[in-house]
């Protein structure tokens, strides 16, 4: 499938300061796309490139085949779902999801129709005549929506669009908007610094730090394979490990580490080689073997420290060997919660479970 | 707590007196406005109108009335444009040089208009421009624009820029946005602006005194009436109706801004 | 290799581009907007200002100036004695009702800000209103409480508490202060009440928690804390009274004229605009100087607050 969005080498300095870039990406037609990253990474910069508000230093960016170099945001197939949702206070409901069309002088029917079925997709059917002061975060949040999508866009573009609502809602909204976008069919390009956000809503992710993007990949990819430490540690928990005598051959890496012993596993197309690779695992790929249960292979550590979690507990393990107690997220079925501290525990993995990161 | 309430109670009396002294001459000149009596002392004399009807058949004062009703709308609504340019660069752009920009624009807040009125009246008769009310509206543009800014700027900082963006992003143009949404949303502070400006236009006297030539406006015919000790009351019952005047316009002002605050403090 | 090349030649894009985008950059953006509101006060308030620094080394010659540099004016204005005095006289007046309207303001600005509840807004409306209602009304109604058969000595004398009428009341430099006083009233509560506004409240909670009375309180937070209210509001009363002429004019008398008289003078009967000029510019200088020390003081003060 071609691209619909293409960035090309795309930098945004101010004065001396470089705020992003180089960037150089490509979002396909009706992908759901989240750039994801810390505050101040340079995801909101480069949404406002793709949106026309601010104008790239360097590089350019083409939409849907079109360059977009000079074009401003109102001549550009983009549309955008602010992060304050800029719901106009002096309109109602309808007025605002009409604003845009007013321009396309559709006639009253059409342009009726149109509205009525923005405010439908949203499910917000028969709130047309309330203002626009007068509406909860998720009425607000709906009419930012349906008042981008009856324009029709090819890309529709979301600044952290889920932040200002609390937790429940904003679950809600997830699977609402995911959902939307599949019936639709169009790009979405969606800033959040939220990772469980960008994993449950996105086909792909491109995670930032420090202005440049780090890693491009399928949420399943970037969870397993992270590039770097950095983005490992950026997607949830990731334990970092002692390793000696890394080694990569034919698409496989093996370590020995200390405590654990020799590990191996397949090298992901995130990265080959790098120059000082780090051997990780998460959390939740390390298990308790429980007294009376065989495992192999099996780890023997010590439990220096626990936190109570509701559903889950949090151990750190002391392993000989390791610099740094191991991080074990364990269910509370078995009475991980109810383990002394300093009590001595053993642990075991799957396979497959180690991570190469090339840095 | 005793000594906390002592201490309230003690601020408040305070508080009261000083509020009390301040009106106490605005309020005075109603009063004499209304006595039966040539001269303003106590006791009062007793009740009339006269002063009020002698107003309405003078020409001359009409006259002034006239001029400075026109010296008032032009530099309101010119004030009122130009604050909107500053309030808006202000508030919506950063670039290097916006401190000395601001701080010349604002300038005439803290200079003595002494020397504002005489450094305009040396050039404009130097470049041989004639003192007529055009120049009053000069003057008065000077020190009415920054009111106007500050008023503005509450205004700007009150809406969401991401308004304007979104308008942009809607498919608006730069002049539709500015129509249909940035007035809008502007409209009570640019109300209030009008008001405001339009007071102190109507109150000033040294600039329009430095500056009108041939035609007064109403401070200044005010100043010539003072040399006729007989004329003083007339000059009281001139000034009532111009305190309540300015009264009922800086109250709009505030009701209205007050209003539109409650409307942007209800979004959120 | 071809990284540099790319690098060097992108920089170019980047010189050749910015020129061209500069009116849609931000600071273009800017300062085209803001343009209108400066050249205006550029044409009309800086370019006179330096047309009056200007004057003030020139000399007049009944209806022609004559352009040669001098400093006449200024050795006029700096030593004549009528003009000294009535330089000192209004550099005393505009400390002094800069220092009462500050001092007798900044109680009301504290009560509104820390007692004004929701009614704060309201409290600052109240306040400011005579501010903006009829300046030269203002000073005429002080004219008739203060004169001689004004509404002060008549009613005195109607409640049997003088019997003569007071003559010190009016035409005299306090009346000028007094009047002033309450005319800058409103201008002061502003700044301050911003500055106390800004008062961190948890600040005076830690404070009492360490043991601080309220009045040590006061001393040692709010009042350091609201040092740049206090300057603001005390230059924002100083520097436009030095400048005033109708005041003095219709209640100071003989005794209380003002520098702003003479300059008024030299621009309008007595006709010496350069002499006017420098009359004008050596206040200004002396006022700015006058002010600079005041902030400096009020900084050392501040330390010794601690």
């Amino acid at each position: 499938m071609a691209n619909m969005i293409e960035i090309n080498g795309v930098e945004k300095h101010y004065g001396s300061f470089r705020a992003l870039g180089p960037v150089s990406t490509g979002i396909a037609e009706g992908e759901f796309f989240s750039l994801l990253g810390p505050s101040g990474c340079g995801k909101t910069t480069l949404l406002r490139l793709i949106g026309g508000f601010d104008e790239p230093t360097l590089g350019s960016i083409s939409i849907g085949g079109a360059d977009m170099s000079g074009m401003p945001a109102n001549l550009r197939p983009t549309n955008m779902v602010f992060q304050s949702y800029a719901i106009f206070p002096h309109l109602n409901v309808s007025e605002n999801v009409a604003y845009g069309l007013k321009r396309q002088r559709l006639g009253r029917e059409e342009e009726r129709r149109r509205v009525d079925e923005a405010l439908a997709q949203v499910e917000l059917t028969g709130l047309g005549p309330r203002m626009g002061n007068q509406l909860s975060g998720g009425q607000r949040q709906r009419v930012a929506l349906a008042r981008a999508l009856v324009m029709r866009p090819k890309v529709l573009l979301l600044d952290e669009p889920l932040s200002a609502l609390d937790k429940k809602l904003r679950e809600q909204m997830q699977v609402e908007l995911r959902h939307l976008q599949r019936q639709i069919g169009i790009t979405f390009v969606l800033v959040t610094h939220d990772q469980y956000e960008a994993l449950a809503m996105s086909d792909r992710i491109a995670v930032m730090f420090g202005g440049e993007i780090s890693q491009t990949a399928t949420p399943k990819d970037i969870y397993q394979s992270p590039s770097s430490r950095q983005v490992a540690d950026f997607l949830g928990g990731m334990n970092f490990l002692t390793a000696q005598e890394v080694r990569t051959a034919g698409g496989q890496f093996s370590a020995d580490l200390p405590g654990i012993g020799k590990v191996a596993g397949k090298l992901t197309s995130a990265g080959t080689t790098g120059a000082s690779p780090v051997i990780g695992i998460r959390p939740e790929r390390l298990r308790i073997v429980w007294e009376g249960e065989s495992a192999d292979p099996v780890i023997n550590g010590k439990v220096a420290d626990r936190h109570y979690f509701g559903e889950v507990t949090n151990l750190a393990v002391e392993i000989e060997g390791q610099e740094k107690a191991l991080s074990v997220v364990e269910t509370n079925d078995f009475g991980a919660d109810d383990i002394p501290i300093g009590s001595p525990v053993r642990l075991t993995y799957d396979r497959d479970a180690f991570v190469y990161m090339p840095s | 707590m005793t000594g906390k309430s002592i201490r309230k109670g003690i601020i408040t009396a305070y508080v009261a007196l000083y509020v009390a002294i301040l009106y106490f001459p605005v309020l005075l000149l109603p009063v004499f406005s209304f006595n039966d009596s040539a001269t303003p002392k106590l006791p009062l004399a007793g009740f009339t109108l006269k002063w009020f009807s002698s107003l309405s058949s003078n020409a001359t004062m009409h006259n002034a009335a006239w001029n400075s009703l026109l010296v008032g709308i032009s530099a309101a609504l010119l004030s009122t444009i130009l604050g909107i340019c500053a309030a808006r660069a202000i508030t919506r752009h950063r670039f290097a040089g916006k401190g000395i920009a601001s701080g010349l624009i604002m300038a005439p807040l803290i200079l003595p208009e002494i020397i504002i009125a005489i450094s305009l009246l040396v050039v404009l008769l130097g470049a041989g421009i004639e003192l007529s009310l055009l120049t009053v509206i000069l003057g008065h543009l000077l020190i009415c624009v920054p009111y106007s800014v500050t008023v503005l700027v509450s205004g700007f900082e009150g809406f969401d820029p991401s308004m304007e963006e979104a308008s942009r992003d809607l498919g608006e143009t730069t002049w539709g946005t500015l129509r249909r949404v940035t007035l809008p949303m502007l409209a009570p502070s640019i109300i209030s602006s009008l008001l405001v400006t339009f007071t102190i236009s109507l109150d000033e006297f040294i600039l329009a005194f430095f500056l009108s030539g041939t035609e007064p406006t109403l401070p200044v015919y005010i100043w010539g009436q003072l040399r006729f000790a007989a004329k003083l009351p007339n000059v009281l019952a001139l000034g009532s109706v111009m305190i309540a005047a300015s009264l009922i316009m800086l109250t709009v002002a505030e009701i209205v801004r007050r209003r539109a605050e409650a409307r942007t403090a209800a979004k959120t | 290799m071809s990284g540099e090349v790319s690098r060097r030649l992108s920089a170019g894009a980047v010189m050749e581009r910015t020129t061209g985008k500069w009116l849609r950059s931000d600071a273009g953006q800017g300062w085209l907007t803001i343009s209108p509101p400066f050249v205006y006060a550029l044409l009309l308030l800086a370019g006179p200002i330096l047309v009056i620094i200007a004057n003030s080394f020139w000399t007049q010659d009944y209806l022609t100036i004559d352009r040669t540099f001098t400093l006449k004016n200024y050795r006029e204005a700096l030593t004549e004695p009528i003009y000294r005095d009535l330089l000192f006289r209004s550099l005393f007046v505009s400390v002094a009702v800069s220092i009462v309207t500050v001092v007798l303001a900044y109680p009301v600005a504290w009560f509104v800000s820390f007692h004004g509840g929701k009614y704060k807004g309201i409290w600052l409306f109240i306040i400011t209103v005579p501010f903006w209602s009829g300046y030269l009304l203002r000073i005429l109604s002080w004219k008739v409480i203060l004169g001689f058969n004004g509404v002060l000595n008549t009613g005195l004398q109607y409640l049997h508490i003088i019997s003569e009428p007071l003559s010190s009341l009016l035409y005299n430099v306090n009346a000028v202060i007094i009047t002033l006083a309450h005319s800058w009233a409103a201008f002061a509560i502003l700044p301050l009440f911003v500055s106390l506004e800004k008062v961190d409240r948890t600040l005076l909670e830690a404070a009492a928690d360490l043991g601080d009375g309220p009045v040590r309180r006061f001393m040692r937070i709010t009042l350091p804390l609201t040092m740049p209210g206090i300057i603001a509001a005390l230059m924002i009363v100083m520097i436009p009274t030095v400048g005033d002429y109708v005041t003095p004019k219709l209640v100071g008398g003989k005794d209380g004229v003002m520098i702003a008289n003479a300059i008024q003078a030299q621009f309008g009967k007595a006709a010496n605009w350069p002499l006017g000029a420098a009359l004008a510019v050596s206040t200004m200088i002396i006022v700015g100087m006058l002010s600079g020390a005041m902030v400096l003081l009020l900084l050392g003060l501040k330390r010794l607050l601690r």
